[in-house]
């Protein structure tokens, strides 16, 4: 395994929710990696967030990592949830609190 | 740094042959898509299974010269 999916592996095992994102929380650099912080903030979830502007070494281990090419890319224990589409999806469907509880 | 429509849309019929394929221009830049596709190879398939099955049919185009691609899949 590459040093830097190690490093990956690391930081969404330590955490319970991960955001991997273009930007903060506080001023998001694009608008799919906003939609899914707006979603998290409004569901009250807590969750560690990874700016992926800032290290483009995350930027491409990232997108091999999950095998997913975009940012955003949210993990919750671990695991893989999905891009904006699919938590928004998952948002309008109502289960995103279910996978978190 | 671009994809025309049509180009967009041979690639995923030539992925999703059987597939009910629908795109929208979302900003007129040829870089800001929505596609809606219904296909029977999604079938059985998790969300992430049937969007990582979208972006091999766009031959990492996606997230290259494919800046953004609002993404609904379904079974058909």
């Amino acid at each position: 395994m590459k040093e830097i999916h190690k490093k990956i592996e690391e930081i969404i095992k330590k955490n319970k929710v991960v955001l991997f994102m273009k930007g903060t929380p506080e001023m998001p650099q694009c608008g799919f990696s906003m939609t899914v912080c707006n979603i998290l903030k409004q569901l009250k979830i807590n969750f560690f967030s990874v700016n992926v502007l800032s290290d483009e070494l995350v930027r491409q281990g990232i997108k091999e990592y999950s095998n997913w090419p975009t940012i955003p890319q949210l993990y919750v224990n671990g695991n893989f949830i999905g891009g904006c589409d699919i938590v928004k999806e998952m948002y309008e469907k109502d289960e995103i609190k279910k996978i978190i509880n | 740094m671009a994809i025309s429509k049509d180009e967009l849309f041979e690639l995923l019929k030539l992925g999703f042959p059987d597939g009910e394929i629908k795109i929208d221009d979302l900003a007129g830049d040829n870089n800001h898509y929505a596609a809606n596709i219904k296909s029977s190879k999604f079938k059985g398939k998790t969300r992430i299974q049937q969007h990582q099955m979208v972006y091999a049919a766009l031959k990492g185009k996606m997230g290259n010269e494919l800046h953004a691609l609002a993404l609904t899949t379904a079974e058909k």
